[in-house]
């Protein structure tokens, strides 16, 4: 065994307890929120200096809101199913009057004027918001190194990256800052960081969670996820945060059943395909490749039926993506001009002014993807691009169903390799890119996808393993996911 | 106007702002003339992460719109029209592209034209700038102000086809179309608050050619009469130009009002690429055929009907022009009162499109609907002459009051039937060398005693009254003789 010094990735000194478990003891009085917070406040204190999880640490007005939920159980009143459980979110979600940055300059100064949709659900189910976690400017990267407050660090090798977007919601599970964060996944963006952090993330199912307050990177891909330590708990904060919001015109009508209302009932007798495509795709490290065949044989010693499947189409979703994704943020971001929030650099016209405000707001990724979307929708290129990318997405559609017809959910590499150095990727923005590979498909076929950490590669860093599930499947998907992380426990042992 | 041997063509973009309560997709009142900037939300100035929520009236409008105009109204799908303006709070627009609510149809003129409707699209409206120096242009202002209370507010573009064949034909169709759209309640059709708001598109070509010419777009069009008039320069411009072998250049002009001539604001070459694409965070609108059948049920009476109804009452065509005016007016229901009280139809309309109109300036209008029929019926039956009940209707139309007071306050009385034969013996016993033309059947005299009869009566007489007894005596005369 590895011998390794106290990091952040260590728990051993933290509470130890899920979600779950908090709500459960602050709910019976067991245990007060106040004291939930500060033991995780002082986690952040000794660790966030080397992990750069958080672009604002919400101290103050977590303790403020601590002290009213220990309030509310004294008087008798229950503050919800989450209650006094720290969260930490995304910074691209609205919280009213704390900045909300999505880790780019442009945004400088900015306070929303209100709360995004999931913020409010989550306030009223009694969690706790612990601060405002790092990420890609805009959503945009896998690694968490294109912020303009600087790169997140994965707590189980402060020399790595711990994947990205939602960098530093991962990181701040992993490091147990929080024990519940919530992230956004446009193309892999919760769940990738999650397998490179050792954490289950989740994608639900396009329009099960809302959007409002999500600030947007592409429109017709973002989903709101949860991040956790435990399948269990990764149900419970999907299940506070999703439902109809009449706000998001895209939300579907409810009611859903529970994420969790088929956990503990194994997987005997389901039918589970390994995408071919993805599984032996290139790029997918050997370890990375050997933890997918432990994760699909764990599951066939569990009693499922483990087969290969081939959905040919998913091999051209990176490019599919990589139209629509910047066509849809070209767009998104053309608001960012200076006229009304944020940054405004001086300029002797407004065109001028428009330019400078641009060029210093934006970071070079995302001045890439602005260009590569204006070119795609341009006059005379947009067929040949953008309506071929959505073309590829029916096809795509129209394969899973296909394979659905067969397999109950559908099984992958979350990512093609376990973290990376920082730096190994920002030059090569095409390899960054890859990284998405496995992850992007559900992304364009709105369907949920979760990952669940599933042994570790040669470096000794964890490797996800992705459950694929049809839209509205997430009961089915926590089911097998929950055996996978059993299975996975048994085998570090 | 054109030189001689060109024709004009003429397309319009008419933007109509509904009159709903709440803006398009967010629930800030629609309102105009309130403080800047206090009608605004996170939504309406495209705050990061706020999301659009189609407002279900201005769908119900837009299909009132469709009906009235007889368009095929289809399952439709909202685009982004991406450009950089700072009115424009998301540097887009959310607007229709290829897939329109209302396709394909037609308004009737009261000429009995029809002309082309291409599309009736939902789209939001843009706030309001106010360049501060320089001329009042973007680029030479000192500063400019925005006020974002018109941002989102739902508008429906009504594109016509280049059906319209000169100035007065494009005046006519808006007037027409304003009438449409007051009639549906969807607009208040306001042009001089912007709620109803003109684009031009004019060409020419040679008279008798099919195919259309170069056109250029004119905006800032606050006005009919500055519509009429830049239509007028324009092709002027254009054909001149042609004719002296030059070439029309595609390109957007602004109308200058003072100056009365239209100035290139931009041409194709800087045309923007709106880079336009299917709104991913609206669903496509498909609306329930039960609200397509209310829109239908709730579509007012369109000016096309109520020219019919007067037109059928008074028993006259319905392209004429009295009936376009009293329609235009709003004085079809006086029609209809009179028609009911068994008030000559026709009568009624003459009074309404010449003494009545005439008298609309703005002030004072109070003339009560049955008071009118009543009037027109003592004209009828020779109470009144036609002098005396012109009279007496302006006097009502300022002052309102019953006919008989008003003739009574005037001292209008028509003759009793026998003071005016008795008139009439005198003016032929007069004029013996007349009466003998006249009664060999030289009708032309006839207007020679009607004249005496109005002088001798101080224009007191029924006319009509005293020509019919001119008549009788005739008639009586050659009886006697025969």
């Amino acid at each position: 065994m590895r011998v390794r010094e106290e990091g952040p990735a260590d728990l051993s000194g933290a509470t130890g307890l899920s979600a779950q478990e908090i709500a459960a003891r602050v709910r019976g009085g067991e245990l007060s929120a106040l004291g939930v917070i500060e033991e995780h406040l002082a986690r952040i204190e000794r660790w966030e200096p080397s992990v750069h999880a958080f672009n604002l640490v919400m101290a103050d007005e977590a303790r403020e809101r601590a002290a009213a939920i220990d309030a509310l159980v004294e008087g008798g009143a229950d503050p919800g199913p989450l209650a006094g459980v720290p969260v930490a979110l995304k910074d691209l979600l609205c919280t009213r009057g704390a900045p909300t940055t999505c880790s780019s300059r442009i945004l400088e100064g900015w306070r929303p004027p209100y709360d995004a949709t999931v913020v409010k659900r989550l306030a009223s189910a009694g969690a706790v918001i612990v601060g405002k976690t790092n990420m890609d400017e805009f959503a945009m990267g896998s690694s968490t190194e294109h912020s303009a407050t600087g790169p997140t660090r994965n707590p189980h090798d402060l020399g790595r990256v711990p994947g990205g977007s939602s960098g530093g919601s991962a990181a701040a599970v992993a490091a147990g800052f929080a024990p519940l964060a919530l992230g956004s996944d446009t193309g892999g963006s919760v769940r990738q960081p999650a397998a490179l952090c050792g954490v289950v993330g989740v994608k639900p199912t396009y329009g099960l969670v809302s959007r409002y307050g999500l600030i947007a990177f592409a429109s017709s891909l973002d989903q709101v996820g949860p991040f956790a330590r435990s399948v269990a708990d990764a149900a419970a904060a999907l299940d506070a945060i999703s439902g109809h919001d009449p706000a998001d015109s895209t939300s579907l009508p409810g009611p859903h059943e529970s994420a969790a209302s088929r956990l503990g009932r194994g997987v005997d007798g389901l039918r589970v395909g390994v995408i071919a495509e993805l599984a032996g795709a290139e790029g997918i490290a050997p370890d990375v490749a050997r933890a997918l065949e432990g994760a699909a044989e764990a599951l066939s010693s569990a009693g499922a039926k483990v087969e290969e499947i081939s959905v040919p189409s998913v091999t051209y979703g990176l490019s599919a993506y990589y139209m629509i994704a910047p066509a849809e943020a070209s767009s998104n971001l053309a608001r960012y001009d200076g006229v009304r929030y944020g940054l405004r650099m001086p300029g002797q016209d407004v065109t001028e002014m428009y330019m400078a405000t641009r060029s210093a707001g934006f970071g070079p990724e995302v001045k890439r993807r602005v260009m590569l979307g204006t070119y795609a929708l341009s006059a005379g290129y947009y067929e040949a691009f953008y309506g071929k990318a959505q073309k590829v997405r029916t096809l795509i559609i129209r394969d899973f169903e296909q394979a659905y017809r067969t397999f109950d959910v559908l099984l992958s590499p979350t990512a093609p390799t376990t973290a990376f150095a920082l730096g190994a990727k920002t030059a090569d923005p095409l390899t960054m890119y890859m990284n998405d590979v496995c992850t992007i498909p559900s992304n364009l076929a709105g369907h949920p996808a979760i990952s669940v950490p599933f042994g570790t590669g040669d470096d000794g860093l964890p490797v996800g393993a992705q459950v694929l599930a049809p839209a509205l499947g997430e009961p089915l998907m926590f089911q097998v996911a929950e055996v996978l992380e059993q299975a996975a426990k048994g085998q570090a042992k | 106007m054109t030189v001689a041997g060109w024709e004009t063509v003429v397309g319009l973009e008419v933007h109509c702002e509904l009159r709903t309560r709440t803006k398009l997709f967010c629930g800030c009142p629609n309102s105009f003339g309130d403080e800047p900037n206090t009608n605004v939300c996170p939504v309406c100035l495209g705050l990061p992460g706020s999301l659009p929520v189609l407002n279900r009236r201005a769908v119900e409008f837009a299909l009132r719109i469709g009906a009235a105009l007889n368009c095929r109204t289809q399952r439709s799908v909202f685009h982004r029209k991406n450009y950089f303006y700072p009115d424009m709070p998301k540097d887009y627009q959310i607007s229709q592209y290829d897939v329109p609510i209302n396709v394909g149809g037609w308004l009737e003129l009261p000429s009995g034209k029809r002309i082309g409707i291409v599309r009736a699209h939902i789209e939001e409206d843009t706030g309001k700038t106010t360049h501060v120096g320089g001329g009042g242009r973007i680029h030479e202002a000192g500063y400019s102000l925005v006020d974002y209370n018109r941002a989102g507010v739902p508008l429906v573009e009504i594109v016509s086809a280049p059906d319209m064949r000169s100035p007065e034909e494009a005046r006519e169709y808006v007037e027409e179309l304003r009438g449409a759209l007051v009639a549906t309640g969807a607009s208040d059709g306001k042009m001089e608050e912007g709620s109803l708001r003109v684009d031009c598109n004019v060409s020419v070509r040679p008279a008798g050619s099919s195919e259309l010419g170069t056109r250029c777009e004119i905006k800032n069009l606050n006005s009919l009469r500055s519509l009429g008039r830049a239509i007028a320069y324009e092709a002027e411009r254009q054909s001149r130009a042609l004719e002296e072998g030059r070439q029309v250049a595609q390109e957007t002009r602004h109308w200058d009002e003072s100056a009365g001539v239209t100035f290139s604001m931009r041409s194709k070459e800087e045309a923007f690429d709106y880079r336009y694409f299917p709104e991913p965070d609206l669903v496509t609108l498909d609306p329930p055929a039960e609200w397509l059948a209310e829109a239908r049920a709730n579509l007012g009476t369109l000016p096309v009907e109520r020219r019919r109804r007067v037109a059928e009452a008074a028993r006259v065509p319905t392209s004429g022009e009295v009936v376009a005016t009293v329609v235009r007016l709003g004085l079809d229901s006086y029609v209809e009162e009179a028609s009911f009280a068994g008030a000559d139809a026709g009568l009624a309309l003459r009074r309404l499109a010449n003494e009545v109109a005439g008298e609309l300036d703005g002030g004072a209008f109070r003339l009560g609907g049955a008071e009118f029929a009543r009037l027109v019926l003592m004209e009828q039956n020779g109470e009144l002459t036609s002098a005396q009940a012109r009279t007496v209707l302006k006097v009502m139309v300022r002052e309102g009051g019953q006919p008989e007071e008003v003739a009574a306050k005037l001292g209008f009385q028509a003759m009793g039937a026998g003071a005016l034969q008795e008139v009439v013996d005198q003016v032929v016993a007069a004029n013996p060398k007349e009466w003998e033309r006249y009664a060999a059947g030289d009708d032309k005299l006839a207007g020679f005693f009607i004249g005496k009869v109005k002088a001798a009566t101080g224009g007191n007489a029924d006319l009509r009254a005293a020509s019919e007894l001119l008549r009788q005596r005739r008639a009586g005369k050659a009886a006697a003789g025969s």
